[in-house]
């Protein structure tokens, strides 16, 4: 028994192994497989999308801000033109009513006007300060003005002693070479640029060609960042997207977008963490559930084991016990035929034996031996022969019903018919006791399920027990049938005697195996016993009730299905009917 | 009362000769067989018979058999079973199938001689009966 659970054992983890690698690789791999393509796939498409929404958000400012600057300059072009072909009398009048128009037509965008020599000095001049005859000859602006047919200058402090710049156009006064400019408003030009904010840390700024800022900045660029940034310049004016790392270690995403009309780049940029803070959420929360997932498959893959262990084990030890019980029902059949061929052949030698005793006895009776002193002994031991014989038979008899299972298939047993048959069989001997023999059978009383000889067995048994008790004064044996009013689809079948009855102390006992009152040689004190098996094994019970100097009754109840019967009479009348 | 014919049938010599000499000493004719078909072969033979014991287990042709041969050939011969391993099914097959009685061994000679009589009283009784029936016959054809 030991080896044989310690190779199940070892045969159990090795089952218990192979299912838990299984169900690893098998979800493990797929999953991952899956999990990790599509985190790569979705990080990609991601990324660049946000890269795209940026650019093209950055690309729309861009030209919204190309769009103003054409304007305003297209605004100065035309004043130029107007100034040059039209006959004005007064330029100082021309600047007045001009500016006048602009502000209403443009509100915050332009500050003043004046017009300029070749020699740089502002001749006329409209606007907030004081800066008529002021001179530009050696101003930044100026000398590129000058070159060009017109001109935006970059942002500067300038004589004002604040950030503007300066839109240019070359116009014709007299002949001479003149400069037509205009101060843009900074505040207002800021404020469009200012306005492209995504994000926690996203915010624009203009550099110009040199990489100086344009524009206000609330935060501190890296100068070594704006210098490389430069580089990126081209001469399409095609958004760029990057990433760069500052030395303090922060990555920034720029987005770069530079001016058709002037040498300004529109540069954008927002913290990687901030631009992409939705992408990591969810980044993280996949990450998140697939640990989770690989947790519940480990976990899975641990406990699914043991469980279906558990399973095939308590079937294995049930398939073990149930062959078990089959080779023990096996071995009780065979006993149970080897008992049968050994009473056969135990009591043919009894027989002999006893039959020899007896003729012994009979010959004693011829012989003349009245005067042997040892003819008492002669008589007595012969009887003993005799009696010890009986005793064989009893016992080789008994221990048959015992052993053996008898012919135990189940039948629809009508009992009255089970009955009648009994009694007549016992009649004889009944007769012989002085026995009389009633029956009150119930008619249509209900087939029942069982085996009908082991219903014979029952019957004869209680039969004969009522008729020994009676053998010495005879008496009447009161058979009964009717269906039960005690128990529920039960037939009782009760057996009375007017023999001495038993009495109380014998009462409890009388079911238990080996128990008997009768003499030794008389009775083996199984009859009961087996009734009482018998009866349990239909489904019923046996009980008895006795009253020493009245008798006894024994009442069997015997369970029958109701409804079954019931659709067998039907079945069997709509036949006839 | 004449004394009863009676014929045993059984295997076991042993048990046959010792039976027979307590039985005849106890007044009755006693003949023996040792099988099946030398009961049928006696029966044959010997129109006297009144009474046989059978023992129902034998080898060849076994108690049953005979039984119903023996009920076959001769009706009103009386079949006493006689069983030595306690089946009450053949017991009752027995029965069912005309036997008069049965008996377990090892048997009480008293019990044996009580069926034996019995079984012969029945036999004469039918015998007598018979024999009125075809004088009652005759004589009603007669009048």
């Amino acid at each position: 028994m030991e080896n044989l659970s310690a190779e199940r054992n070892a045969f159990y983890q090795e089952l218990s192994r192979k299912i838990k690698i299984l169900i690893l690789v098998i979800s493990f791999f797929p999953f991952i497989l899956t999990t990790g393509f599509l985190f790569y796939r979705f990080n990609l498409t991601y990324t660049e999308k946000i890269q795209a929404h940026v650019s093209e958000l950055v690309q729309k400012h861009t030209q919204n801000i190309d769009t103003f600057l054409s304007e305003k300059l297209g605004n100065i072009r035309y004043l130029a033109y107007q100034l040059e072909n039209s006959s004005t009398k007064s330029i100082e009048l021309f600047l007045k009513t001009n500016l006048e128009l602009l502000e209403t037509e443009y509100p915050d965008s332009f500050t003043d006007i004046g017009i300029v020599d070749g020699n740089g000095i502002q001749i006329a001049y409209e606007g907030p300060f004081n800066l008529k005859n002021a001179d530009y000859k050696n101003a930044e602006w100026f000398q590129n003005a000058i070159q060009k047919p017109f001109y935006i200058s970059d942002v500067f402090a300038g004589l004002r002693g604040h950030p503007h710049f300066i839109i240019a156009v070359k116009v014709r006064i007299d002949g001479m070479e003149h400069i037509l400019r205009a101060t843009i408003n900074f505040a207002g030009f800021n404020s469009m640029v200012e306005n492209i904010q995504i994000g926690k840390t996203g915010i624009a700024y203009i550099l110009n060609a040199d990489g100086q800022l344009q524009t206000k900045a609330d935060i501190r660029i890296d100068p070594t960042i704006i210098a490389s940034l430069v580089d990126y310049k081209n001469p399409e004016s095609r958004t760029i997207i990057t990433e760069k790392q500052d030395p303090a270690g922060t990555r920034y995403l720029y987005a770069i977008s530079t001016l058709k009309n002037i040498d300004w780049s529109v540069v954008f940029r927002q913290d990687v963490r901030d631009a992409f803070s939705e992408l990591r959420k969810t980044q993280m929360l996949t990450l998140v559930l697939m640990m989770a997932g690989c947790i519940a498959v480990i976990a899975v893959a641990f406990t699914l084991p043991r469980y279906i262990i558990k399973l095939i084990s308590s079937a294995e030890t049930k398939s073990e016990a149930m062959n078990r019980q089959v080779i023990e029902s096996g071995k009780l059949a065979s006993i149970g035929e080897l008992a049968a061929g050994i009473a056969h052949e135990i009591n043919n030698p009894v027989a002999i034996m006893v039959e020899e005793a007896g003729w012994i006895e009979d010959l004693l009776e011829d012989e003349d031996l009245k005067e042997t002193k040892n003819l008492v002994e002669f008589k007595r031991a012969l009887k003993q022969i005799n009696t010890q014989g009986k005793r064989c038979k009893e016992i080789t008899h008994k221990l048959l019903s015992f052993a053996r299972k008898t012919d135990s298939t189940i039948n629809d047993v009508a009992v009255n018919d089970a009955i009648r048959e009994m009694v007549s069989l016992t009649a004889q001997m009944a007769r012989y006791n002085n026995v009389i023999i009633e029956t009150k059978l119930e008619d249509n009383l209900p087939f029942v399920r069982i085996s009908p000889s082991e219903l014979q067995q029952v019957m004869l048994n209680l039969i004969n027990n009522a008729i020994d008790a009676m053998e010495k004064t005879g008496g009447t044996l009161t058979i009964e049938t009717r269906k039960s009013r005690i128990e529920q689809n039960h037939i009782a079948i009760s057996i009375e005697d007017t023999g001495p009855g038993i009495p109380k102390e014998n009462l409890d006992r009388i079911f238990n195996p080996f128990f008997t009152t009768k003499a030794v040689g008389k009775g083996t004190g199984l009859g009961l016993s087996i009734c009482y098996g018998l009866v349990q094994k239909m489904g019923g019970k046996i009980e008895v009730s006795s009253q020493v100097g009245v008798g006894t009754q024994f009442r069997i109840f015997i369970p029958f299905q109701d409804s079954s019967n019931d659709t067998l009479t039907n079945e069997f009348n709509s036949i006839i009917v | 009362m004449k004394k009863i014919k009676l014929l045993l049938v059984d295997d076991e010599k042993a048990f046959l000769e010792t039976i027979t000499k307590r039985l005849e000493k106890r007044d009755l004719d006693v003949s023996t067989v040792y099988s099946g078909k030398e009961a049928l072969a006696e029966i044959e033979k010997t129109k006297t018979l009144e009474v046989v014991v059978l023992d129902v287990k034998m080898p060849e042709m076994d108690g049953i058999q005979t039984l119903v041969e023996l009920k076959r050939k001769a009706p009103l011969v009386e079949v006493i079973m006689l069983t030595g391993h306690a089946t009450v099914e053949t017991a009752i097959d027995g029965m069912k199938l005309g036997a008069f009685d049965y008996l377990m061994k090892p048997c009480d000679i008293d019990t044996l001689i009580g069926k034996v009589k019995g079984a012969a009283a029945k036999k004469r009784e039918h015998e007598e009966k018979i024999t009125e029936a075809r004088i009652k016959e005759i004589t009603e054809r007669m009048a």
